[in-house]
């Protein structure tokens, strides 16, 4: 049976507060922690296959032009080499996150420095890595390269918006602030590299990769390799960390797949970290202007928010800097417009909460300069300039929680209220400060299909293609399911990531567990409905807990034998286009800055923050802790650093990329506001993943200029920048 | 990684001999090696293990000094109960570099012998002069946040980026070093080379030369301190670090043994900051002379040009601490 639902409207009445099994929202632990803690979740690369070749990227040497020729006579007399995987189907770059085609073909056309140009394949891996390193390719060179933005020509993406007046709100307004900021580009750093095994029997493909979004994917890697969907099997059931990395089809699957056809044998391609680096997509870089025009009380009369972001000439994707600077504060003189300049460096894409990630620190430390020039505190100018509807688009908001995630987490945080000083408190060698940050995240919903089967045996299984990247879907659907349907987690049984299942939504921005939990929600309302005509009760009237209907008869004794299954489809129908959706919430943060050093140590941090329904407040605590220790990073330890004559990047390891150590993340406490937002998706939750990370940044940089003076206007804030910036009595 | 000849050494006599091969290294915690071999930045045709041959004992010399055997672990050195009392600057110089795991299997003799980060030398599609002579420096006017700023050379300003070995300089401590044809002592603070014009020389060791041990002097007063700054608070190599050893009488500065890392191609010591230090009162003016002094020199190349006024600060922090100046 399938149903389908569209979302056009509120979900005011939701079964789920209804129901009597008691274990959604709950700290449920992850069903997919013991086996990967222990080892035997098996990753995209572990899959035991026999006679499976190794296959190792070769990548480019130049910055831009063609490779003219491959020389495979250079390798094959190497021990183990099998072949030089040459051939057009192989791709370039990866596919954008929902492209649902072929990323560029092919490899021989060059773009950046470290692109993917061929693959060597041996018995061994060692072997096809030291042939790799010894292939010899020719090039012919296009020297006219640019690989810095700040050189290169600019161009607008999309309208912006343009309200009013914003030069003459700045020049007429009492209190103004007018700032750039800048972040530096990042990587996604996911634990486990991009990998692939493909395997060919002539007819059908099966490949093992490490992807986020199968339903895309699917489509990319069909068209890429010229072969019908029907064809192919994705199979992603443990993926060792995304963060947008992993979206789209990327060069690692596609060679797989290529070799395995070419070859008639299963082929396993595995990025070394180094290629993580250089040929996953990056963040890109961000040069950010900030007008900020307000009146006597700090109220916004003005709202400017400029940027500029890089990619390669032809992508489309530009980093969604304004995304949340869209709606968040009130002004009715706005201009926000962002232009991308066309580099030679590797891809940008999707990294992490791709736009509020970075735009959100530049505003909220903006904010932050505006609070001291009003002499407000800066939690009341947040207060003050929270809008009623979308300032520019005139929309109605979904559930908004800014105002309450500010004062429960200033309360809960131990903020002192009211205008603040810098320098104030010195413990030793170090300044101790605070600072604060509003975040806000847009909720984005996405169709979703699943299949949910209640057994004769009294459980339940739930498949769909839907992955799970560490984040916790495992753990939700289990939850949503066992609550419908009255069973416990442990009899919940959840398939994921196989093509073979109905279609998910993908896990990307943060959208997964509204999509597929609403698909889930959908079948189990179908299930629960020949459930109710077989216990002789009306839908409503159905309760059930611990395998039983309420004081009647087990389901298995009612079952009798036979399977009940459902395939649900959810689709957000006008609830998309009428309002605007947002995950909102708070950072607090208290730091401490070495005065002769710059170094800056978080001392403690607190996020408060508003999504809806909390489906599961253990992993929902866990997907928060996450994004404010990515906020930690980005404050002040991450940075790509590029050779500013060919663009390649120079810091592509573990150990000269810094993201956050444990040392570095101190105390977190995560408050977690529990609510309903019926217009967010068929479950009312909103997406949560990423809002840990969009704001918490310019709390740690407020907290630096509240601690030591020093306005450190480029992240990371390192100690050189801190140094550079505080002034001369600190 | 190019294939290559395995052989386990079974004593200090058979680890020369093995060594006596055409492009033979040793191999100890292999945290260091196998890295850079994987990269294909080094290429050996025999790796010579030399886990099994002994030298692991941390003992106490005639003098009262300590003998660290070249394979006892940093975690071994670093936890050791008479560097913990009397060596403090060495077991937190240790603590301050890398990774408990990376400890564990680290060695004394690998730790010395450690390379540069640089992020040209350790990326073969890059030029470098100490990877490769003559094809160029790539970091000289590219990324160079982590480079030299004292003793560079038109070749090279490539860092030591090592901790270990900056504790060690700052107490004057001896390197032993075994070969086919004998013994010899050299000081640490005389192991590494600067780069000049032979940038692919680390250090003084020549062809088949063992490292055996590191030898303390007898433990000296004052108090010790190793001081790493750096952005991240674990597991990241030193912008600046500085080891010191400053004893104080009454008013006056009695000792000051001063090394600097994350500054040049060797732990760097200057004798003349103890000869300015030593007799006088400590004040901010007498550390920014001492500053002066060492920064005498220092030049930057773009991006690194914040480790000056860097190591000048963090000088001003390691002095008034040791000394109690209040600035
Ligand atoms: C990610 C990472 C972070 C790190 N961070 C730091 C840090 O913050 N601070 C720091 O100080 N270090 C750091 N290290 C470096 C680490 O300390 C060194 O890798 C380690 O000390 C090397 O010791 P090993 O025994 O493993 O050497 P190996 O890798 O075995 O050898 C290194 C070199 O020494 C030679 N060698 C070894 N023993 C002898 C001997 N007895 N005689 C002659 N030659 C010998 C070898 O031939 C080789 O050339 C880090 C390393 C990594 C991988
Ligand atoms: S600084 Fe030294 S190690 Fe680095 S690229 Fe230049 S020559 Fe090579």
């Amino acid at each position: 049976m399938n149903i389908h639902v569209k979302q056009d409207e509120a979900a005011k009445e939701c079964r789920l507060d209804d129901m009597k099994q008691g274990i959604l929202g709950r700290d449920v632990s992850r069903p997919d922690g013991l086996p990967k803690v222990t080892g035997t979740a098996p990753y995209a690369a572990e899959y035991k296959i026999d006679g499976c070749l190794e296959g190792v990227i070769v990548t480019s040497t130049i910055v831009k032009g063609e490779v003219t020729n491959i020389d495979a006579s250079s390798v094959l007399d190497m021990p183990g080499v099998e072949a030089v995987i040459d051939d057009p189907r192989l791709t370039a770059r990866a596919a954008q996150g929902t492209a649902g085609e072929a990323p560029a073909q092919p490899a021989r056309k060059v773009g950046y420095f470290g692109q993917p140009v061929a693959v060597v394949v041996a018995r061994t891996f060692e072997e096809a890595r030291d042939a790799a390193k010894h292939l010899k390719i020719e090039y012919r060179v296009e020297d006219d390269a640019i690989v810095d933005p700040e050189e290169a020509d600019a161009e607008a993406q999309g309208d912006g918006t343009k309200m009013g007046d914003l030069a003459e709100a700045m020049n007429s307004a009492r209190h103004s602030v007018d700032v750039v900021i800048t972040t530096e580009g990042h990587n996604s750093a996911p634990m486990e590299p991009h990998a692939a095994i493909a395997e060919w029997d002539g007819d059908k493909l099966t490949v093992h990769a490490s992807l986020q979004m199968l339903n895309y994917n699917i489509s990319e890697l069909a068209d890429s390799l010229d072969l019908d969907e029907e064809k192919i099997r994705l199979i992603a059931r443990y993926v060792g960390g995304g963060f947008g990395s992993k979206l789209g089809v990327s060069e690692e699957t596609v060679a797989a797949c290529v070799a395995a056809m070419e070859l008639q044998r299963p082929v396993r391609v595995v990025m070394s970290r180094q290629q993580v680096f250089q040929c996953v997509m990056r963040r890109s870089e961000t040069r950010q202007r900030l007008r900020l025009a307000a009146d006597e009380d700090g109220k916004l009369i003005g709202f400017g928010h400029e940027a500029r972001v890089s990619n390669l000439p032809g992508e489309e994707f530009a980093e969604p800097v304004l995304q949340s600077s869209e709606f968040l504060y009130r002004g009715e003189n706005r201009l926000l417009e962002l232009e991308v300049a066309r580099i030679h460096r590797m891809t940008a894409g999707s990294v992490r909460a791709p736009g509020e990630a970075v735009g959100m620190p530049a505003l909220e430390a903006a904010m932050d300069m505006l609070a001291e020039k009003v002499g407000i505190d800066p939690v009341e100018l947040r207060l003050r300039n929270i809008p009623e509807r979308h300032p520019a688009k005139d929309l109605p908001f979904t559930d908004h929680s800014l105002a309450e995630c500010l004062t429960k987490g200033a309360e809960a945080f131990g903020w002192d209220k009211g205008p603040r000083k810098p320098m104030q408190k010195r413990e030793g060698e170090w300044w101790i400060g605070t600072g604060m940050a509003s975040a806000a995240r847009v909720h984005n919903v996405s169709e979703a299909k699943a299949r949910v089967t209640l057994k004769a045996d009294g459980t339940a299984l739930v498949e769909t293609d839907m992955t799970d990247i560490g984040t916790g879907t495992y753990a939700i659907l289990t939850q949503l399911a066992g609550e419908m349907l009255g069973l416990p987690v442990d009899k919940v049984l959840v398939d994921l990531g196989d093509t073979n299942h109905p279609r998910g939504p993908g896990s990307g921005g943060s959208w997964g567990a509204a999509s597929i939990g609403s698909a889930v929600f959908v079948a189990c309302e179908a299930v629960r409905k020949q459930v109710a005509e077989k216990a002789g009760v009306s839908e409503n009237e159905l309760s059930l807990s611990d395998g039983r209907v309420m004081n009647g008869a087990t389901l298995t004794d009612l079952l009798d034998g036979a399977d009940i299954s459902a395939e649900g489809h959810y689709e957000p129908g006008a609830i998309s286009e009428d309002y605007t959706a947002s995950g909102f919430g708070a950072f607090f943060a208290e730091v401490r800055v070495n005065r002769y050093t710059g170094e800056t140590r978080v001392n403690r941090m607190l996020g408060s923050f508003g999504f809806g329904r909390v489906l599961n407040a253990k992993t929902a605590r866990s997907q928060c802790l996450g994004g404010v220790t990515w906020s930690i990073g980005l404050a002040l330890t991450e940075g790509l650093k590029f050779d500013p004559r060919d663009g390649h990047l120079a810091n592509c390891d573990l150990a000269e990329y810094h993201v956050p150590v444990n040392r570095d993340v101190p105390e977190v406490e995560i408050l977690l506001l529990d609510g309903r937002d019926p217009l967010a998706s068929a479950i009312q939750a909103k997406g949560v993943g990423e809002l840990g990370m969009c704001g918490g940044a310019a709390a740690i940089a407020n907290a630096i200029y509240n601690a030591c003076g020093a306005r450190v206007l480029d992240y990371p804030m390192t100690p050189d920048r801190v140094i550079a910036a505080m002034p001369e009595n600190a | 990684m190019r294939p290559f000849d395995y052989q386990r050494a079974d004593g200090l006599t058979h680890a020369g001999q093995l060594a006596d091969a055409d492009e033979a290294a040793y191999i100890a915690g292999g945290t260091n090696l196998l890295d850079l071999m994987k990269l294909q930045v080094e290429t050996p045709r025999r790796l010579v293990d030399i886990n099994k041959v002994g030298m692991r004992e941390i003992e106490q010399t005639d003098d009262g000094g300590l003998r660290i055997g070249a394979l006892a672990t940093n975690t071994a050195t670093a936890s050791h109960d008479l560097v913990r009392r009397n060596y403090p600057v060495l077991a937190r110089a240790i603590l301050a570099g890398a990774t408990q795991q990376l400890r564990n299997r680290a060695t004394t003799g690998g730790n010395l012998c450690q390379r540069t980060r640089c992020y040209y030398f350790t990326n073969i599609d890059q030029p470098c002069n100490k990877r490769e002579p003559g094809s160029g420096c790539g970091a000289i006017q590219g990324i160079a946040r982590l480079h030299a700023i004292l003793g560079t050379s038109s070749q090279c300003i490539a860092t030591y980026p090592g901790d270990m070995a900056v504790a060690l300089s700052a107490l004057d401590a001896k390197v032993e070093i075994a070969s086919e044809s004998g013994e010899r002592t050299v000081p640490v603070r005389d192991f590494h080379c600067l780069p000049g014009d032979t940038p692919w020389r680390d250090n003084v060791l020549e062809a088949g030369e063992i490292i055996t041990s590191v030898v303390l002097p007898p433990p000296v007063a004052g108090r010790q301190s190793y001081r790493k700054v750096r952005e991240r608070s674990s597991y990241a190599f030193a912008l600046v670090s500085i080891a010191s050893i400053v004893e104080m009488e009454g008013d006056m500065i009695a000792r000051a043994d001063l090394a600097f890392g994350g500054v040049a191609h060797i732990p760097w010591h200057d004798e003349r900051l103890s000869n300015l230090l030593v007799g006088q009162a400590p004040d901010r003016k007498l550390f920014d002379k001492a500053a002066d002094l060492l920064l005498e020199d220092a030049q930057g190349y773009g991006e690194n040009d914040f480790k000056i006024p860097l190591a000048r600060r963090t000088l001003h922090a390691v002095l008034s601490e040791a000394t109690g100046v209040d600035q």
